[in-house]
């Protein structure tokens, strides 16, 4: 089970999954972006996966993995920082209560 | 004493009953991320989940991505994310519900893509070699100095722009008394 590729494919395939059903269903901002890193990982482990097992791939997908993290940590910082800057103004984490531009 | 490449008695490969054992963790925590109530609970197994995720590197041949994971998304993005909870959470309102109104639209809709991918996955024959091989961390060193230079460098003017593109956004506006009466209205 861990030689076949397929079980890694499928296993990053829930963890996305399961990222996307907490974006789309929780009201907290916070709770957003930690899906949304949950997706990034099951991104990461797809490209990890290819690398282990295709040749052609190796050092290459380890190296775009890598850059991966680093602009996840990039993207983390700037998303946490604009959740605290709009609680800070609204006081209020909750997305659906961000309906200012609504009407 | 070497303990050998499978589970004496049963036959079962050690790497095998790694791999369940940390796949299981891993989807069971990020299921508790979306899906318990405490937000702080939920950061917590967001930690949780990241480090089963660096053990699945490290099965996969890939020590230096497993510690990169433990370093970046356990000791950094992790904490980052628990600070701002505790920056944003709110005594005296509290959640009461967790979930948007859609949330069954969103639970079929991730379903859905579960079983599209799985499928994609199973009906997929990739060329894929028959079994996972280590990756040296010299190549990666040399792949990533030579062909991946450019990205790396533009990735250090990325970080550089997303740190100080945090702090302006984050930075109090106004001027430094308003901080103080704000701190003096939650005590």
């Amino acid at each position: 089970m861990s030689n076949s590729l397929d079980s890694y494919l499928v296993l990053s395939g829930l963890l996305f999954a399961i990222g996307t059903f907490g974006f789309l269903a929780r009201r907290n901002a916070i709770s957003m972006l930690m899906s949304i890193e949950l997706m990034i990982n099951a991104v990461n482990l797809t490209i990890l996966a290819f690398g282990a097992f295709v040749a052609k791939l190796r050092p290459d997908a380890a190296v775009i993995a890598l850059i991966v993290i680093a602009v996840a940590a990039a993207e983390a910082t700037v998303g946490l920082a604009i959740v605290i800057a709009i609680y800070r103004n609204r006081k209020t984490p909750l997305v659906d209560e961000y309906d200012s531009m609504k009407d | 004493m070497p303990i050998g490449d499978s589970i004496p008695l049963v036959g079962v490969r050690w790497d095998d009953v790694l791999f369940v054992a940390l796949a299981a963790t891993l989807l069971g925590s990020a299921v508790l991320v979306v899906t318990m109530r405490d937000i702080i609970r939920c950061g917590l197994a967001l930690t949780v989940s990241f480090g089963a995720l660096a053990g699945i590197y490290a099965l996969l041949g890939n020590p230096l991505i497993a510690a990169t994971q433990v370093l970046v998304y356990i000791g950094a993005i992790s904490i980052l994310i628990l600070f701002a909870i505790m920056l944003t959470q709110t005594k005296n309102a509290p959640v009461r519900l967790v979930f948007q109104t859609q949330a069954w639209i969103a639970a079929g809709a991730a379903v859905v893509i579960a079983v599209v991918i799985a499928w994609t996955v199973l009906a997929t024959t990739w060329p894929a070699g028959a079994t996972r091989v280590f990756t040296h961390t010299a190549d990666i060193a040399h792949k990533l100095f030579s062909d991946y230079v450019l990205p790396f460098e533009v990735v250090s003017v990325l970080l550089t722009g997303a740190v100080v593109g945090a702090v302006y956004l984050a930075r109090r506006e106004g001027d430094p008394g308003e901080g103080k009466s704000r701190e003096g209205d939650r005590s």
